[in-house]
């Protein structure tokens, strides 16, 4: 059995380099990822959400850390497991929500589903389902900055078990080769699926440890802190912005939900959940928030004003019309339409 | 007024592009310092600089990975795969992520890139490194294609397919990079979705792509010479998108269909358009449509093996001999 206690490097998020006006800004954001992430568990149990779901509760302060370092411009490019990167980037709940929902007012209104989150004008390149694909898809947004002399960083956010495909390798090779400004950072939830990711690699740390074979420092740090996430981000996004090329980062994580849908992660040994649970991101974080002498109130305000802004996501994608059915045929080529022949 | 090589077309055509839009740059294997396999791109290293045209790792997911990143944010790269086969090692990007961006987005995104290839037969390298594979690309909603028979074809559909706002597979034909043709000075630019009738006739239509376009005008010549068949030759050039206004206005003339396809038969690109003309043009025809395509096998290497196997001047003559019982 993995315990955070035991799996996470020695580090603590403790230090007051960070305003409390950031600490504050990290802590809603986990807040509202989590309880978005669970509000879509429930509305999936209610069959109000379709399809499929794959949810980063437990995983906040990755997707809340790297966001909070990120400027405007900065790109994120995520996977099927994208709900938390989207929103921590100031994508509205209820537009989330909608398309989890399959609701006209959905992100993409219906046509792209849980697993393709987009929101170009919010620096979201897109979510993607196929393993590995986006890794090479963020080098060439990358590589778009390089040339044209931009400041803006390419965010690639993927899981553990990515680190066993192909296009991982090409990705981080070329990156490394042309010295792009792009931040490949692995989630290390222990399961790449179902199955333990320390079943499938012949090393301890499926990211850290290939990270020496792509001429890149071995970074490895606590992705439940995001306090030492956000300083992680930080520190790759100041060197991808002075031109000296990418950096892999691996976050050790543990997720709370299964894998997708209503997984009940059976495969998980008994009593693992709970004693990550005592390293969850969101505790760790409101325990820091106090630790800095933030009042409840403070917190409790935060709290509230998130449930509200979920709850009343929730209630307006219930009310949502479905979407309209002449969008079926419409932005398949840029002329809007999908004519393949005269 | 020049004559040029199809080879040389394609470094005119990317170079036309490259000097017209600072946006444009140029990826692959290869293809800077060296020129390119089939040395198609000779020079534009030394003209552009090593800035816009990139040596990669052989590495064909992140070439087309990167390609698309770069679309979606602005520029409008030509990436290069070697060979059309290898386009398996990468076709996620072809299949599942440059076609169906725009889409699954509802229109915020974009992918303005071109991918050329080499593709085809006729150089005895075998099952991996000859096939015709348009039609793996044609079925996909959300991509063109297209596979240009001769010089000013190739410099003007690259032309047409930098400046399209869609992502654009550009099939070379690799036995077709040594033939010539006149092409006239300056810009060339023509249009994505336009077959072109080369040869004008009466008696049927026969439906041609890239190496097969110059097999079926020689099996034209023969047929007037030998049998008094008129045989009017069109070039499809783009299969998406497909110019079926010209095919069908041929049939209509001609009341017979002959596809000459490279591509293995099963779901060959001629199969589409027989269907077209059965559903759309049935009682023009006066006989079944018919298809000369290479037989539904991987290439044998060995040349007298290859040339059997593909279709030959000979072989279209003779089919269509038979067929209007001549």
């Amino acid at each position: 059995m993995s315990t955070a206690k035991d799996r996470v490097p020695a580090g603590s998020g403790l230090n007051d380099d960070i305003g409390e006006k950031k600490r504050l800004e990290l802590y809603r954001s986990q807040v509202r990822l989590r309880e978005a992430e669970q509000r879509a568990f429930d509305l999936f149990l209610q069959n109000l959400v379709k399809g499929t779901s794959h949810l980063s509760l437990g995983q906040e302060a990755i997707a809340a850390g790297f966001a909070e370092a990120m400027v405007k411009g900065d790109l994120s490019f995520c996977t099927y497991r994208g709900h938390a990167h989207t929103l921590a980037r100031g994508v509205p709940v209820e537009k989330v929500l909608g398309e989890l929902m399959q609701r006209d007012n959905g992100l993409m209104r219906g046509k792209g589903g849980s697993m393709h989150l987009t929101s170009e004008e919010h620096g979201v390149m897109g979510s993607y389902a196929i393993i590995g694909a986006h890794l090479p898809i963020a080098c060439g947004a990358a590589w778009r900055a390089q040339y044209r002399g931009d400041k803006d960083v390419s965010v690639c956010f993927f899981g553990d078990g990515t680190t066993n495909i192909g296009a991982f390798h090409e990705a981080l090779n070329f990156a490394a080769v042309w010295k792009l400004p792009v931040v490949f950072v692995c989630e290390n939830n222990l399961y790449m699926e179902y199955t333990p990711i320390k079943d499938v690699i012949p090393i301890p740390q499926p990211a850290a440890d290939r990270a020496s074979a792509y001429g890149l420092e071995r970074i490895l740090i606590d992705g439940n802190d995001a306090d030492i996430v956000y300083r992680t981000a930080q520190k790759a996004f100041a060197r991808a912005r002075a031109g000296e090329g990418p950096s892999l980062i691996e976050c050790l994580t543990y997720r709370h939900s299964g894998h997708s849908r209503a997984d009940p992660a059976k495969y998980r040994p008994e009593g693992e959940l709970e004693e990550w649970k005592k390293h969850d991101p969101v505790n760790v974080y409101r325990e820091r928030l106090k630790q800095f002498g933030v009042k409840d109130d403070v917190i409790a305000e935060i709290d509230a004003s998130v449930r509200k802004e979920v709850d009343d996501a929730t209630e307006a994608c219930k009310a949502a019309a479905p979407p309209s059915l002449d969008i079926i045929f419409t932005d398949v080529y840029a002329d809007g339409g999908w004519a393949w022949r005269n | 007024m020049a004559e040029i090589s199809y080879r040389d077309a394609v470094t005119r055509g990317i170079a036309q592009e490259m000097s017209r839009d600072p946006d444009v740059v140029f990826l692959g294997e290869d293809v800077a310092k060296p020129g390119g396999c089939f040395k198609a791109t000779v020079g534009l290293y030394e003209q552009f600089g090593g800035v816009r045209v990139r040596d990669t790792p052989i590495s064909e997911q992140a070439i087309l990975g990167a390609a698309m990143g770069a679309a979606m944010t602005g520029l409008k790269p030509i990436a290069e795969i070697m060979f059309s086969d290898f386009i398996a090692v990468c076709f996620d990007y072809i299949a599942n992520e440059f076609p169906k961006s725009r889409y699954m987005s509802n229109g915020q995104t974009k992918c303005p890139l071109v991918v050329r290839t080499a593709n085809g037969a006729g150089s005895r390298f075998g099952a991996q490194h000859s096939q015709s594979v348009e039609n793996w690309c044609m079925m996909i909603p959300g991509l063109k294609v297209v596979a240009p028979s001769s010089p000013i074809d190739v410099i003007g559909l690259m032309a047409a397919a930098v400046r399209d706002p869609d992502p654009v597979i550009f099939f070379e034909h690799k036995s077709l990079y040594n033939s010539k043709g006149e092409v006239p000075d300056g810009e060339i630019v023509d249009t994505l979705g336009t077959a072109k009738i080369l040869r004008a006739g009466k008696d049927c239509t026969i439906v041609a792509l890239a190496l097969m376009v110059p097999r079926a005008l020689e099996a034209a010549e023969r047929l007037r010479i030998d049998y008094g068949i008129d045989c009017e030759v069109v070039d499809v050039r783009s299969l998406v998108p497909l110019d079926t206004k010209t095919i069908l206005g041929s049939v209509a003339k001609t009341h017979r269909l002959f596809t000459v396809e490279e591509n293995p038969r099963l779901c060959g690109w001629g199969a589409e358009i027989v269907s077209i003309v059965a559903d759309e043009a049935f009682y023009d025809l006066d006989g079944p449509p018919v298809r000369i395509t290479t037989p539904h096998i991987p290439l044998p290497a060995a040349d007298i093996m290859e040339d059997i196997v593909l279709p030959t001047p000979q072989r279209i003559v003779d089919t269509i001999r038979r067929s209007l019982g001549s």
